[in-house]
């Protein structure tokens, strides 16, 4: 397992070293004037539809793509008073998603009553599983926890075969992965008419772009059940962002200049419409509000916390770019739900 | 770049439609739809354009379509199948002719 930056004390462990990198590229264009003329001078949020809670950032990985810096010795974990401020407005907002992150979010000692009071609201529920975490002691009945409560998994497997993503993820991640899918696909998920939903997510492992979500989900699909016997919903694919640790691996392979170029180049003006940090809230676990988890890892905080805002001031509010965002109109587009433009 | 092929060639492709645009725009068009999803995945086809890259010894084309293909969700394991397949029947193309060269030597012989 790899250390973290943080844990290395590597300079891109800090956000304002990050954005210093990625503003010296010399682009063609900035993200504000490409947004500009596709129609969106500034790009502005519509209304908040997903509250996304990034619950702490240990997880039980360090994956090499991983724009968190997460891995096991993080110590960042919302507090109490955070967890319910964030439910609060959950119910106050009448937001109707719930879309908790990490680091791997189960490690949250509250999580799985996050995840019941939001259930009792009534709300959507997604867990951004990294599928490994139900296979540890202590976590192994997580599945079933997730089924009862009718929780909407979210998996990350980059490949249907071990090479790709045990190279991205770790030694031995992907056969507890096809174990932990297994068990979801025994309670139900990935099962027509289980009401159960499980989505996996692909990063490419490498410096390049996704290909065509549809395509790709077909393959997935036919090869997974295929070789493994494992079924699942759909597939999203999702641009790897030029942030923390990805961004060291495009430092480091000198490929950082040449992909920027390559997601200035497939700027896709329709995918602006559909950018998550138009209908996103990103909660920070120390209660800082941001447009995208992304610009939570480059500390692009907005001007008041969770403890100050008010549903008005989300609506319409510009928001903050940056070189980085063109990771997210690339080509078919990309997002916490995988591709935003239909191909 | 004071060689014939310069890597930064492939980004100027577009280039060649300058003064024939109506025949770019018609390869353009075809090229597209040939790539395409169809009887054939994004992936297989993708695979097969890396395997005739190389029969053709296009660096451009060996360059483009193994981002190409890895794009497409094709691992190196395929891609170096892809590749053997074209080795082989360049191998087998090579020896089939031998049966020219066969049936020539045996015309001449006693």
């Amino acid at each position: 397992m790899i250390p973290t930056l943080k844990r290395r004390e590597h300079v891109l462990s800090v956000a304002a070293a990050q954005q210093a990198r990625l503003h010296e590229l010399p682009l063609a264009t900035t993200f504000e004037q490409a947004a500009a003329r596709a129609g969106h001078d500034p790009l502005c949020a519509t209304t908040v539809e997903i509250l996304q809670i990034n619950v702490g950032k240990k997880c039980n990985q360090t994956c090499r793509h991983c724009h968190v810096d997460a891995g096991p010795e993080r110590k960042e974990v919302m507090p109490d008073l955070v967890v319910e401020r964030c439910l609060e407005l959950l119910e106050q907002w009448d937001v109707p998603t719930l879309d908790v992150t990490g680091g791997a979010p189960e490690l949250h000692p509250r999580f799985r009553e996050i995840v019941a009071r939001a259930r009792r609201l009534g709300r959507k529920v997604i867990d951004r599983c990294n599928l490994t975490i139900t296979q540890v002691n202590g976590f192994t009945d997580l599945p079933e926890f997730l089924a009862a409560q009718q929780v909407e998994v979210i998996a990350s497997l980059p490949y249907y075969a071990p090479k790709q993503t045990d190279l991205q993820r770790g030694d031995g991640v992907f056969e507890l992965s096809i174990a932990a899918l297994r068990r979801f696909n025994e309670l139900g998920y990935g099962r027509d008419g289980s009401g159960l939903v499980l989505n996996l997510v692909t990063n490419p492992v490498g410096a390049f772009l996704p290909g065509s979500q549809p395509s790709l989900e077909r393959e997935w699909k036919r090869e997974l059940a295929r070789r493994h016997g494992v079924a699942f919903n759909r597939l999203y694919t999702i641009t790897n962002m030029p942030i923390s640790r990805f961004l060291e691996f495009l430092v480091d392979s000198g490929n950082l200049e040449e992909y920027m170029e390559k997601l200035v180049a497939a700027f896709n003006p329709a995918a602006v419409d559909g950018l998550m940090c138009r209908n996103t809230l990103s909660i920070g676990w120390d209660g800082q509000l941001y447009d995208c988890d992304f610009n939570q890892m480059l500390e692009m905080a907005l001007p008041r916390t969770i403890f100050e805002v008010k549903l008005a001031d989300l609506e319409r509010r510009p928001i903050q770019t940056g070189a980085h965002c063109f990771g997210c109109t690339a080509g078919a587009g990309s997002s916490c739900g995988g591709a935003t433009v239909s191909s | 770049m004071d060689t014939y092929y310069d890597p930064k060639g492939l980004k100027k492709f577009g280039e060649i439609g300058k003064d024939a645009p109506e025949l770019w725009q018609k390869f353009q068009a075809w090229y597209g739809a040939v790539f395409a999803d169809g009887a054939l995945s994004e992936r297989e086809k993708c695979l097969i354009a890396l395997a005739v890259a190389h029969t053709v010894q296009c660096p451009y084309c060996i360059d483009a379509y193994s981002t190409a293909s890895l794009e497409k969700g094709a691992d190196l394991a395929q891609m170096t199948e892809a590749i053997h397949v074209a080795a082989a029947i360049r191998g087998g193309s090579v020896l089939v002719h031998g049966v020219q060269m066969r049936d020539h030597v045996h015309k001449l012989s006693m």
